[in-house]
């Protein structure tokens, strides 16, 4: 195993990669991704990108915010030679939704928001508050342990470079122009 | 942004290792020996340790509720003082005038200068409260998976040695490489292009 404080900086781009991908996919191919434990539900972007363009000496940071908004501007970064360094997503199900941000250098989740519950529904006994918030936590988390597991089977396949980037280079073509 | 905020924000780790002894109790030994320190009123500048989910001021390990369902909960807490720079120009312009006057000179070596800032940090950080920090550890002893609650680099790096002194083992984070290489079932094959791997060219040269 590779020293952590060079692993960390060496692969920041695989975390990078991975979240670009999952954003090809969601655009392109949402059954494709069919999260174990959340079949049924609908994975979304939400409301920011960011991304982040380091090749040819440059340091150029784009960053798109609104619900539905990104495909263009952010289509065309990528075009440029950008990758999406954080998105954030929202996963739905007809009754609730729960939001969270991923930051591809550290696969950190950050900003997650649980389901709103009416007063009513809220656990009084701190114990249950905390399994409850448990629960949560646990789908983003599964969730984005599913998804990462699912690129990095198929980054480190020859299916990466025969199959997966030509089509990530045509869906860039066709939406940027 | 904590396990009972409306949003919250984690790092994962993964543990290394398995605890020698009766779990429960050793875990419980490692959190009383490396328990919070208050430093109100005493010169120190920062305190890092455990402190209990039900009670982050007055933890008591020997009651404190640790295990929820197959997972145990714990803080780390951490307490720093901060002088602002205002406060501290202040009193070293004074200390400083006062140690000419007393030795006669017209200026202090900057070994001096330097003394009688840590001397002056000192008196103040006897005065001034610590600002606590509790930062929430939830760790699944059956997967060896712990989430920690704060992606801050310092907090995290705190999380990572106090864990290690108090129940010798070790954690990894989860970050795009340990993630691929430890939890994602890799054969050693797709270990070795793991290694070798390099940036793939999604832009085609399209932008040239």
């Amino acid at each position: 195993m590779l020293d952590l404080a060079v692993a960390y900086n060496r692969y920041k781009y695989l975390g990078n990669e991975f979240l670009t991908w999952l954003w090809f996919m969601m655009e392109t191919d949402k059954p494709g991704l069919a999260p174990a434990g959340a079949e049924g539900m609908d994975l979304a972007v939400g409301g920011r990108i960011v991304l982040q363009n380091s090749r040819h000496n440059r340091e150029e940071t784009v960053t798109i915010k609104g619900d539905g908004a990104g495909l263009e501007e952010g289509v065309l970064a990528l075009k440029k030679g950008a990758l999406v360094t954080e998105i954030s997503l929202v996963l739905r199900n007809p009754e609730s939704e729960w939001r969270f941000a991923v930051k591809g250098e550290s696969l950190n989740i950050s900003s997650l928001k649980p389901p709103e519950k009416s007063p009513a529904e809220a656990a009084e006994d701190m114990e249950q508050r905390v399994l409850e918030q448990l629960e949560h936590v646990e789908r983003a988390a599964g969730l984005l342990h599913h998804l990462y597991r699912q690129f990095i089977q198929l980054r480190l396949s020859q299916d990466w470079e025969k199959a997966e980037i030509p089509k990530i280079r045509r869906w860039i073509r066709q939406a940027a122009s | 942004m904590g396990l009972l905020s409306a949003t919250l924000s984690f790092a994962r780790y993964q543990v290394e290792g398995e605890i020698s002894g009766p779990f429960l109790e050793s875990v419980r030994e490692g959190l009383k020996n490396n328990m919070i320190r208050e430093i109100d009123n005493d010169p120190a500048e920062k305190s890092v340790g455990w402190t209990s989910l039900d009670s982050p001021f007055q933890p008591d390990f020997d009651r404190a509720e640790l295990v929820f369902g197959t997972r145990l909960i714990f803080c780390l807490r951490i307490d720093k003082k901060q002088i602002p720079a205002k406060v501290m120009n202040k009193h070293l312009n004074a200390a400083v005038a006062r140690r000419l006057s007393q030795s006669n000179r017209s200026s202090l070596t900057r070994n001096e200068k330097q003394e009688l800032r840590d001397e002056v940090a000192r008196r103040l950080y006897l005065r001034i409260p610590a600002t606590p920090g509790i930062f929430e550890v939830v760790w699944n002893y059956e997967q060896g998976v712990l989430w920690f609650f704060s992606t801050q680099k310092a907090a995290n790096e705190e999380l990572e040695t106090v864990f290690s002194r108090s129940f010798k083992l070790s954690i990894i984070r989860m970050f795009p490489y340990t993630e691929a290489d430890l939890a994602c079932g890799l054969s050693d094959e797709q270990k070795d292009r793991l290694y070798k791997l390099t940036p793939s060219d999604f832009e085609g040269g399209a932008h040239a």
